[in-house]
């Protein structure tokens, strides 16, 4: 049993308490720390990725008490491959808070973020869905200080909307949760897994019940239709860093959703069958194509990013739905591409906003200094969104065609449809922002150079021309990992049920 | 005992439901305490209803299922604890508000304002 597998939540854990304990008030120290712990996550999600792949699922035994019984945390390929999407971008997210300041803005950036990391380490490392539950409250009450630091009105009534929106989800969770125990009297995955095939007959209504309050908690995480409704305002008025970092957590639901829909309710269940692809699919056409409408009629750039993480959220739960290895396989990448496409469009409307005289995409502002890099930026930041060649977005979009062939007329036009939009939309703002400006006879403020928060930003430009350049081996390596999902004997296994430890 | 039960939970949950949907942040507040009271019953009584029986093989006859009592209590730390952080947010809302509305006005307002940009 290796211990590693619970260092992505212990790590955090300590880092986080350290700084709150030691380095009160000393921001420097808690850079440093800051830096350290995310290198170090970065380096342990290589190591547990590599032991995913070559060892397959291995189970972790919190104080060794055998599952069903105990907790268990569980390293599968899937699980590797989230940490390890969460560590980059937790780098990327902690050298941008750095070098644009955000961090001097207000107390506590730091460790919140680290409480974050454990958190969502946390949710996807579990193997017990009660602890997924509190793995969840763990991150939400880390993201709840973080949406609103550095403060100010608009900034926290926002972020009440917010908490009040995910307390309704903490309920349904547990309304979920207490219903599956009743039915089968466990809540270990694996247990779940190996028992529902033997449902009684009775008690398959109380178990449908369970999974649709599943899913409406993951859609409410994953921003899926008709519960998105919290993202705009949130991701628009959070610091644009916390943004960044806001975009892996609409990928918690992703996971969930796949985790659940592999291993709890595959679509050959009898109890449930094909309810929660039924439910999803029409939900993510809807979701792709509200979010690019949205893109088209945002106000601010925020707003714009925030309506492109929601049509990325569209395509990747289109992908999910049909829970084959081969749609996961493009859900898997698309999910890849789009958190970091994601996060750094929100660092690119962050550069743009805290330079620009005011935020509206509606009228046109004097000319921002380092006009020329940022709109670099933010034209490949727009391509990748968009999803047009050479980014990884096109080919996560190609995959997802590919994967739905058979269903081509309706899926097809809705992606090809939404991405159109996007582009007019990315288009349209980016011309407000970089070309109108310079007909107006205005010259630029000076503005602190930044060296590190651009070198943040093209890292993720880094990271998505390397999905592209890698995209065969990576698409591989996916295939594998979703043809594991498909059939998760081994994951089962790797529980010791009924074996004592 | 099962009616009474289902009846309160029912009550409970419409309660809360009905408080969740006002447009002040207090009664929306009110309403999420009164919705998490009656997911904890919800959960405690997952483990079927016992009488007279404790959560220990061997003690008594009969013997009630220990673990929706463990999961009860992590719901109520944990709801307890969000209720507490909400509250101070909806305090901090209403003192740098002025008022106490859930809702945000027009999407464009305060946009240009410092809080965009800082």
């Amino acid at each position: 049993m290796s211990h590693w597998i619970i260092a992505p939540v212990v790590l955090p854990a300590m880092i986080a308490g350290l700084m709150v304990i030691a380095m009160r008030g000393d921001l420097l120290l808690q850079r440093v720390a800051g830096v350290v712990g995310v290198v170090a996550l970065n380096a342990i999600a290589v190591g547990l990725l590599w032991s995913a792949t070559v060892h397959g699922p291995q189970a972790y035994f919190l104080g060794d008490w055998p599952a069903p019984f105990g907790i268990v945390l569980m390293l599968d390929r899937l699980s590797a491959l989230m940490v390890a999407l969460l560590a980059v971008l937790a780098l990327v997210v902690v050298l941008y808070a750095i070098g644009s300041g955000w961090d001097r803005k207000g107390a506590h950036l730091h460790p919140l973020l680290q409480f974050l990391l454990m958190g969502i380490g946390g949710a996807f490392l579990t193997g017990d869905a009660f602890n997924l539950f509190v793995f969840f409250e763990v991150l939400l009450i880390a993201s709840y200080g973080l949406m609103i630091h550095a403060g100010g009105d608009r900034r926290t009534r926002a972020g009440i909307q917010y908490i009040a929106f995910n307390l309704v989800g903490s309920s349904l969770f547990l309304l979920a949760l207490a219903l599956i125990y009743a039915v089968t009297g466990t809540l270990n995955m694996a247990d779940l897994a190996a028992k529902l095939p033997t449902l009684p007959e009775g008690d398959t209504a109380l178990l449908r019940a369970a999974a649709v309050m599943l899913i409406l908690v993951f859609a409410i995480k994953g921003a899926l239709v008709p519960l998105q409704f919290w993202l705009p305002g949130t991701y628009a008025n959070a610091p644009g860093v916390v943004a960044a970092m806001f975009a892996v957590m609409t990928k918690i639901g992703a996971y969930a959703v796949i985790r659940f829909g592999t291993l709890v309710f595959p679509p050959d269940l009898p109890a449930t069958g094909p309810l929660l692809s039924d439910l999803i699919l029409p939900a993510g056409l809807v979701t792709l194509a509200l979010g690019a409408v949205g893109v088209l009629g945002a106000t601010t750039l925020p707003r714009l990013a925030a309506f492109g993480g929601i049509a990325s959220m569209g395509t990747a739960f289109i992908a999910i739905s049909a829970f084959t290895p081969q749609t996961t396989t493009a859900a898997l990448y698309y999910i890849l591409h789009s958190t970091l496409a994601t996060a750094a469009m929100f660092l690119v409307a962050d550069l743009v906003t805290r330079r620009r005289a005011h935020a509206r995409l509606t009228e046109i502002a004097p000319p921002i200094a380092q006009s020329g890099l940022i709109a670099s930026l933010y034209l490949i930041a727009a391509v990748a969104m968009a999803g047009m060649p050479p980014l990884s977005g096109f080919i996560g979009k190609l995959l997802v065609l590919d994967a739905f062939r058979d269903q081509a007329p309706l899926i097809w036009s809705v992606v090809l449809v939404s991405s159109f939009l996007m582009i007019l939309g990315f288009a349209r703002a980016g011309s407000t922002l970089f070309w109108k400006p310079s007909a107006l006879d205005a010259q630029p403020d000076e503005a602190a150079p930044e060296g590190l928060a651009f070198t943040a930003t093209f890292g993720l430009v880094a990271g998505l021309a390397l999905l592209t350049i890698l995209a065969g081996p990576i698409t591989d390596w996916l295939t594998a990992t979703a043809q594991m999902l498909d059939a998760p004997t081994a994951y089962i296994q790797a529980n010791r049920l009924g074996q004592g430890g | 005992m099962e009616a009474l039960i289902a009846i309160a939970i029912g009550t409970l949950t419409a309660v809360g439901i009905y408080l969740m949907l006002r447009l002040r942040t207090f009664p929306v507040i009110l309403g999420l305490t009164f919705l998490s009271y009656a997911v904890n019953i919800f959960i405690f009584v997952s483990g079927r209803l016992a009488v007279n029986a404790a959560p220990i093989i061997g003690v008594t006859e009969a013997y009630a299922d220990p673990l929706p009592q463990a999961l009860v209590l992590t719901a109520i730390v944990i709801s307890f604890g969000m209720t507490a952080v909400i509250m101070i947010m909806a305090i901090g809302g209403y003192l740098e508000a002025g008022h106490d509305k859930v809702n945000m006005d027009d999407d464009t307002t305060g946009e240009d304002g410092p809080e965009a940009r800082t």
